[in-house]
């Protein structure tokens, strides 16, 4: 067991082995767990919105899908992982409340899911599992030992991808 | 700074610089508010209820989750959306085991008995919800002589960091911070906190201080 480390909302962090990288309570908000199989260094980021392109203040990089995967790549790097053996998991990205108005708001889960998705296809890095939407709660745990994610919930049980 | 096509203007509205006085305004609202949402909620419970000052605070997302005792604690949410000369929502967050305090006194069940949150007790606190943001709605439509329309209630039981992910991801359109209410409301020797954020979206924060008169 490495040191836990910790990751809050709109925030990203990445490490060397051994660590266990861990964010709670994502809602909809995506979780973007990267890991290099060989070196075992490890990244996760808690992000909560999808483009950057669409927000004028975008001072934390983290708080962005598509700016927040650039720099969790750029950090595992610079530690030493290679971006050819990079592969990614994603959870959260849920709906926590369901109206029958489909106000923008609500598909937010669902979208920062997607812009993780098509952020990470254009850098080749391939997404190995996910646990994603549904209504619920997330808490994720990133262990550098064996790059598996586990996801606590409340009510939902808990699960390793 | 670039204008785009998609409705999102260029705002002088951002939390992290707000002023001081624009903090005043909205401390005042939040107490003009929650004043209303305690007798309304005395009315319904038809017992005395007091209510703390309520504190305006601003935290940075970082913090934001652990309001409530921790990110992982679980919490009952209550949604609402707004319509009218403003738009946004309206959210409600207590901790679980509070709202299982307010279902007892709403259904005249001692305190400490163990809640299920079935139908009705889930129909119960979507009534407090109702009244709540009704009359805090509405004590904030009369100071701005803005119609303001609260939707029926949406409720969630989860995680706190997973449901205040909602209101945080409004904010973090505008900036990196978010602003909340917090409320202390007490029935006798029982406390409940609850915690409310006021959204806005983005388009309606002009509207805002322009009505209440502090606009730049």
């Amino acid at each position: 067991m490495g040191n836990i480390i910790r990751i809050g909302m709109a925030d990203l962090k990445a490490s060397h082995h051994p660590a266990i990288l861990t964010t709670l309570g994502l809602g909809s908000c995506v979780g973007i767990a990267l890991y290099d199989r060989t070196t075992k260094i490890v990244g996760l980021a808690h992000a909560m919105l999808p483009d950057s392109s669409q927000v004028k203040n975008k001072t934390n990089a983290a708080k962005f899908v598509d700016t927040a995967i650039e720099l969790l790549v750029k950090e595992m790097l610079s530690l030493g992982a290679s971006k050819k053996r990079i592969v990614a998991k994603l959870a959260g990205g849920a709906q926590m409340f369901t109206f029958t108005q489909g106000a923008e708001l609500m598909r937010i889960g669902q979208r920062n899911v997607a812009a993780a998705k098509s952020k990470l296809e254009s850098l080749d890095i391939p997404v190995v599992s996910e646990d994603t939407g549904g209504n619920y709660g997330r808490t994720v745990e990133l262990d550098s030992e064996s790059g598996m994610l586990l996801i606590r919930t409340i009510g939902y049980g808990t699960k390793q991808i | 700074m670039k204008k785009t096509n998609k409705g999102i203007r260029k705002m002088s509205v951002n939390f992290d610089n707000l002023d001081n006085i624009q903090i005043d305004v909205l401390r005042e609202i939040g107490n003009i508010g929650s004043g209303n949402a305690a007798t309304a909620l005395a009315k319904m419970l038809n017992k005395r209820v007091n209510m703390d000052v309520p504190q305006v605070k601003v935290l940075q997302f970082q913090e934001v989750s652990d309001i409530l005792g921790g990110a992982e604690i679980p919490v009952v949410g209550l949604l609402l959306r707004v319509t009218g000369d403003i738009s946004g929502s309206i959210m409600f967050i207590l901790e679980k085991k509070a709202a299982g305090v307010l279902v007892n006194i709403l259904m005249g069940k001692p305190l400490d008995e163990i809640v299920v949150f079935d139908e009705i007790a889930i129909s119960a606190l979507k009534e407090v919800g109702n009244i709540l943001a009704g009359s805090y709605l509405s004590a904030l439509s009369t100071l701005t002589n803005l119609n303001i329309l609260p939707s029926v209630p949406e409720l969630a039981i989860d995680m706190a960091g997973a449901i205040i992910s909602v209101p945080a991801i409004e904010f973090g359109k505008l900036g990196d911070s978010v602003l909340f209410i917090e409320t202390e409301f007490s029935e006798g020797s029982t406390k409940v906190v609850g915690n409310f954020f006021l959204v806005p979206d983005i388009d309606s924060y002009e509207v805002l201080l322009k009505a209440l008169g502090v606009a730049n």
